[in-house]
């Protein structure tokens, strides 16, 4: 029960990943009608956008202290991050909290490189064939993880959560089961909230705005409402816009759950792809529902108990459902006729 | 697309291609390619992408799960020259019908959806081969470390043959390195060629067309497309397979890293670059890709300053930091950039750019008065 | 003798009945059109005949051949073709090859896996095919993409294509839709001249010029239920299809 629950808990944050990258994904198929290849590279891109931040952060002010030596007899250098040199305390905090508070740097910096994207290149691949698409944002997305690579190098970088949640959460205890029994990285709950008010505020706003309902009829039937006169083309550059902005803070906030490469956006979109097939293409519920619950499977799968019976699930789970779904229901668990069908 | 050669066309294109591909030693060599390593490189990815061309050339259908059959090609291989030998040719006629199994199966599966599902769907079993083959296949695939050849393996035909370094495959007393090596390769590439070229003429290869230009036209006229879309995948899954054997036999190693997406998205680059759906620029295309990684990736700071010493210092040292990004371990952004520059400006490869470098000419030999003779009548 | 006989073919879509109970049958050797004002049917009822779609409730009777339940491409080995609204030809294809494919579907069945023989070395499919093209005027074009063609060429094409494979039966879904004055009768005229080789022919159409030019029977169709039968004639003079045709305006 205990271990089942835990699984569950395990399988929730890296589902909330999944979900987010897979909103933004459907979003762009359902409206734009474009498979974005480069969509994994926009998660990496907020993650990296974190990590700047924190090395921005950490710019050292080196002082010399005459008043000490080292060992050896020399002055000391003392090493202060500028930040806590001239903002005292705050500096601190803010140090500590480089994860979340790069969230505000994040989103003016994902939503301009969705701008660029859109405008730059995508708008061009409309009327192209899906096949092209595929191919230009493939490309894109090795660019974009080489221009990475170049600049961050090769090597994780990791990222620490602020300490206050750094701990786990003995969940058992507080169930009553006993304690140790679920311990839980409070980091991961955080991470699981997120995801879950950045996909009420999506959902919200694409049922509560006007210009979400032009979104949703868009996705629905594009032809129509195009003939409304509604401006389509700059809808679709917001839209793109949006989703870049909800990959990059999935990826931001993912940074101490899983230390950032450049190509951990590769990794990702493979799998967020598989999310939004089995979710069904352009089904916004469909795919942070597939997202969890993958997720989650995905989570169970890497149990020793199913390992023992099935050895190598836990490898393929996510790729063995979305074989059986594309089979047994060819539109995935929500999807409607007619979208990306030619 | 010039496609439509007369059979005579057909013969003579054939023999300037054997002629090339043999006297590749020769005429590469001022570019700095001329050494059997590459040579054999350039025939073996030369195969694999004329088969995914088969495939995706000519139906139309993306495969992004091609990488799976040529890792299988290299572990088959790898097994039978473990238990059978050193000799390359059982090796690559099993690899051949093992990786055309995997593509039969894979490929039944795959075909019962079309365009971006089919793509998901090869992807998803090339990363679940790719995943097994790290994991739970480790008794067969010999997981991270990769499955090689060793002195203990039972070799049932030249189990008393002992090597002194590492075990080379062996063909009729030549060891399968240099240019034997390159000239094994070379002999299935032209092979490879012919009968592609055969399909592509023959009435399989035109209902091939088809189901690219019109499936819907196509069942109406009492054609089924899934049986041709089907021999077409295995068909191309076995140049992968056979690329995948080629891969080992100068070096009877094959690791699971080999089926990853990173390489099927290699093998759909080679096409487009070189021309989707012709049969010379796949091959012109893989052997681009494996040049400039060749030449680019062997480049460092060093290197570039001398190129670049014609210029003043402080625009050297600009040039230098540049450049230096699209070299070495930055020659995947380059190809990043080809791969975009390629699909954004000319769709259809070098060989159509080859062919609207050809019209022009021929447009101002012939003078403008009889160009538009083609033109569609209204 | 009867070719094809439809017997209470119903299907809805949703709450939506498309088709209500129709019974019709077609003579062997005549041209029969069906006709009928938008959304009656016609297109449901035609793609029901061709597998497109299979009827709720009834059969559809070829000959002794249920086509209830077939493939596609299992009716037209059977001895059905299709003209469609908008003419689906092969585009990146020559206007032979496209002519060759139908040829080699008649003679070869639905799947033959002949990777090395040439094409172009054919010389049955390739005369056949060449001799259709002939027939429609089409022959001087043989090598130019049919995806660059006008849309009568189009057409003509694609009925190239279905005559090629000697249909018993040839359904053709407006055939003159979007065409000129001029290339409708020079439609007609090519229509008039397959009729000459005994294939039988069910036409759906608007265009009543078409219609009382080439039809044997005609049979009107109006939310989903056959309102009328019979001769051009008879059926020009009827009150419940000038009703239909709010008020006989294309009458």
């Amino acid at each position: 029960m205990d271990e089942i629950l835990l699984q569950f808990l395990n399988g929730l944050d890296k589902g909330g990943a999944y979900a987010l990258i897979a909103l933004g994904l459907t979003l762009i198929f359902g409206t734009l009608g474009v498979v974005n290849f480069a969509h994994g590279a926009l998660f990496m891109l907020g993650a990296f956008c974190a990590v700047s931040f924190n090395l921005l952060l950490s710019l050292q002010k080196v002082t010399v202290d005459p008043t000490k030596t080292t060992a050896w007899g020399t002055p000391l250098e003392v090493r202060t991050p500028y930040v806590e040199a001239y903002l005292g305390d705050f500096g601190h905090w803010i140090l500590n909290y480089s994860v979340p508070v790069s969230i505000l740097l994040a989103i003016p910096v994902m939503l301009l490189i969705g701008f660029a994207m859109e405008r730059g290149l995508i708008k061009h691949f409309y009327t192209r064939p899906h096949a092209d698409q595929i191919l230009v944002t493939f490309g894109l997305a090795i660019v974009l993880q080489e221009i990475v690579k170049s600049i961050y190098g090769a090597n994780p970088i990791p990222q620490v959560a602020p300490d206050v949640v750094s701990g786990a959460a003995d969940i058992g205890a507080m169930l009553g089961l006993g304690a140790g029994v679920i311990v839980y990285p409070w980091w991961r709950m955080v991470y699981l909230l997120f995801s879950l008010v950045v996909i009420a505020i999506v959902f919200a706003f694409l049922q509560f705005t006007t210009f979400g309902m032009v979104v949703r009829a868009g996705m629905a039937d594009r032809e129509t409402v195009g003939l409304l006169g509604i401006n389509i083309e700059r809808r679709f550059t917001i839209v793109f816009a949006i989703a870049a902005v909800v990959a990059g803070l999935a990826g931001v906030m993912y940074t101490p759950i899983l230390p950032p490469d450049y190509h951990m956006g590769m990794d990702f979109l493979v799998l967020s792809f598989v999310v939004v097939v089995v979710g069904g293409m352009g089904s916004l519920t469909g795919a942070v529902s597939a997202g969890f619950l993958l997720g989650i499977l995905q989570s169970f799968a890497s149990m020793n108990e199913v390992k023992a019976i099935f050895p190598g699930i836990d490898q393929i789970i996510i790729y063995l459902v979305a074989v059986v779904i594309l089979l047994v229901r060819p539109r995935g668990l929500m999807g409607r006729k007619g979208v990306m069908e030619n | 697309m010039k496609t439509r050669l007369s059979p005579v066309g057909d013969m003579v294109l054939f023999a300037a291609f054997t002629g090339a591909v043999l006297t590749m030693p020769i005429w590469l060599a001022p570019v700095g390619a001329g050494y059997p390593d590459l040579l054999q490189k350039f025939a073996i990815y030369g195969l694999f992408a004329t088969g995914f061309n088969i495939l995706f050339g000519l139906t139309g259908y993306l495969s992004f799960g091609h990488a799976a059959f040529l890792g299988v090609g290299s572990y088959t291989a790898v097994w039978s020259f473990k238990l059978l030998g050193m000799n390359p040719i059982p090796a690559v006629l099993l690899a051949i019908v093992v990786s055309g199994i995997f593509a039969l199966l894979i490929g039944y599966v795959s075909l019962r959806r079309s365009g971006i599902y089919f793509s998901i769907l090869t992807l998803a079993f090339a990363q679940m081969c790719y995943n097994l083959a790290y994991s739970v296949l480790t008794p067969i695939t010999n997981g991270e470390t990769g499955l090689r050849v060793l002195e203990t393996d039972p070799r049932i035909f030249d189990s008393t043959t002992r090597a002194e370094g590492p075990l080379i495959s062996k063909l009729f007393g030549f060891d399968m390195t240099g240019y034997p090596g390159f000239y094994f390769c070379a002999v299935l590439l032209i092979i490879g060629f012919f009968v592609a070229q055969r399909i592509a003429r023959s009435p399989f290869g035109t209902m091939l067309k088809a189901v690219k230009s019109n499936q819907n036209r196509m069942t109406y006229t009492g054609l089924n497309p899934r049986p041709y879309t089907l021999a077409a995948f295995v068909i191309s899954g076995m140049y992968a397979g056979l690329a995948g054997a080629l891969l080992c036999i100068t070096d009877p190693l094959a690791g699971a890293e080999r089926m990853q997406w990173t390489a099927s998205g290699e093998v759909v680059l080679m096409t487009i670059l070189g021309g989707a759906g012709t049969l010379l620029g796949p091959i012109l295309g893989a052997g681009l890709i494996k040049y400039f990684e060749n030449i680019f990736s062997a480049f460092n700071e060093h290197t570039l300053s001398s190129i670049f010493s014609f210029l003043p210092d402080f625009l050297k040292e600009l040039a230098v930091a540049i450049s230096s990004l699209f070299v070495g371990e930055g020659w995947q952004l380059t190809l990043g950039v080809l791969f975009m520059l390629i699909v954004i400006f000319l769709p259809g490869g070098i060989m159509e750019g080859l062919a609207r470098i050809g019209k022009l000419f021929r447009r101002i030999g012939r003078g403008s008065d009889k160009s538009h003779a083609t033109a569609p009548a209204e | 003798m009867e070719i094809l006989k439809v017997s209470g073919v119903n299907k809805s879509f949703g709450g939506l009945r498309a088709l209500n109970n129709v019974d019709f049958s077609v003579e062997q050797g005549t041209v029969h059109a069906i006709i009928g004002p938008n959304g009656a049917g016609k297109s449901t009822f035609l793609n029901c005949m061709i597998g497109r779609l299979v009827p709720d409730t009834g059969t559809v009777m070829f000959g002794d051949i249920s086509l209830t339940g077939m493939k596609p491409y299992e009716i037209n080995q059977v001895g059905v073709s299709r003209v469609f609204q908008t003419p689906e030809i092969f585009g990146d294809l020559t206007l032979l090859e496209n002519v060759m494919i139908p040829t080699m579907a008649k003679r070869d069945g639905q799947f033959a896996l002949h990777a090395f023989r040439r094409l172009d070395q054919d010389k049955e499919i390739r005369d056949r095919a060449l001799h259709m093209l002939e027939d429609v005027g089409l022959a001087e074009k043989k090598d130019m993409h049919s995806g660059s063609l006008s849309r009568g060429d189009k057409r003509r094409l694609e009925l190239a294509m279905c005559l090629s494979q000697e249909p018993k039966l040839l359904l053709l879904d407006e055939p003159t839709a979007g065409m000129s004055r001029a290339d409708t009768n020079n439609t007609i005229d090519l229509l008039k001249r397959i009729g000459d080789r005994g294939i039988t022919k069910v036409i759906i159409e608007h265009d009543m010029h078409v219609v009382f030019s080439l039809a044997d029977k005609v049979t009107v169709l109006a939310q989903g239920t056959i309102i009328a039968e019979g001769k051009p004639a008879d059926i020009k003079g009827d009150p419940r299809v000038q009703e239909a045709y709010l008020g006989g305006a294309h009458l």
